[in-house]
């Protein structure tokens, strides 16, 4: 499969997060208002060490970022974005030593604010580890070349 | 009539100081961030100590949202197993002395966690308390609230519901 050059042009962005880089996130797609990244199994990121589960704060920072990736793919080109809100419900624990995929979707944009919704999923991609509801700030595009 | 002469300072403050590090010690993540807990009696002030990796916008630069998100759902749990680890030491049925990852009673989970950002978080230390506005036998509301250098000027709060964990008998 050929790298999605949109996908590498995210990935250069995300590597310049001190954050996403700590978590060792990954771009895995980039559509329009649409993202998809990934966390792999790390132990500095468990919560639980009884279980070797993924610590929800971990989680939640992929879905962040993932969220706050899909509104900078928007084809309206905004020039940046802030979370205002996000809300996570962690529908069960992740499975360990799995990687954590999230996607993240702009429902609606506005010239002010997106409304963003994300999943995450680790192997067993019927039951979501969890899922995001965001607004994010929209900073008018579009950015400087 | 006898009375009991109050417990010295040294032995109550070794109890809840070995209790709160038994709490938190275990977890990696908490670690991995650098958040630690000041104690003033029963009252917890979680700190997140800055370092580069937690910035998330090295332009502006600002802690990155997922970290804020991270702290306070740490505190709002801490918090919670805190409270219910204390009244275990106070009464007797636990003994700081001997609390291991097996005998401590089980945390709670978190069903949904729901930040609000109020302003960028800036490169420097951040701290956070934590209010459980509801513990019930099954679930527990919990609101918390963080700043930075000014306790009145919140750049995050959040409310959590968590499951509790079931009493061991």
């Amino acid at each position: 499969m050929k790298p999605d050059p949109k996908a590498t042009i995210a990935q250069s962005f995300i590597s310049r997060l001190p954050y996403a880089e700590a978590l060792a996130l990954r771009v895995d797609e980039i559509g329009e208002g649409s993202a998809v990244m990934s966390m792999p199994y790390h132990a500095d990121l468990v919560g639980d060490p009884g279980t070797g589960v993924i610590h929800g704060g971990a989680v939640s920072g992929l879905l962040d970022t993932t969220a706050g990736t899909a509104v900078m793919s928007h084809p309206s080109e905004p020039s940046g974005t802030a979370t205002i809100d996000l809300r996570i419900d962690y529908m069960r624990p992740a499975t360990p030593g799995q990687r954590i995929v999230a996607r993240a979707e702009v429902f609606r944009m506005t010239s002010n604010v997106a409304f963003v919704r994300a999943v995450a999923l680790d192997d067993d991609a019927e039951n979501p580890v969890a899922t995001a509801t965001g607004a994010f700030t929209v900073e008018p595009g579009p950015r400087p070349t | 009539m006898t009375r009991t002469p109050p417990e010295p300072i040294q032995v109550v403050k070794r109890r809840r100081d070995l209790a709160l590090e038994a709490l938190i010690s275990g977890i990696p993540f908490v670690r991995f961030l650098g958040i630690s807990f000041d104690r003033r009696g029963d009252e917890l002030t979680a700190v997140l100590q800055y370092s580069d990796k937690l910035i998330g916008n090295p332009t502006l630069p600002a802690l990155h949202g997922g970290v804020t998100a991270a702290f306070l759902e740490t505190s709002a749990l801490v918090e919670l197993g805190w409270q219910m680890l204390w009244e275990e030491i106070e009464s007797g049925r636990l003994d700081a002395e001997h609390l291991a990852p097996e005998t401590l009673p089980g945390m709670p989970k978190t069903i949904d966690f729901t930040v609000d950002y109020l302003r960028s978080g800036l490169p420097r230390d951040a701290f956070a308390r934590a209010r459980v506005n509801r513990s019930g036998r099954r679930y527990a509301s919990v609101h918390v609230e963080a700043w930075q250098d000014n306790r009145s000027r919140l750049f995050a709060q959040a409310t959590g519901h968590f499951l509790m964990p079931v009493a061991s008998e």
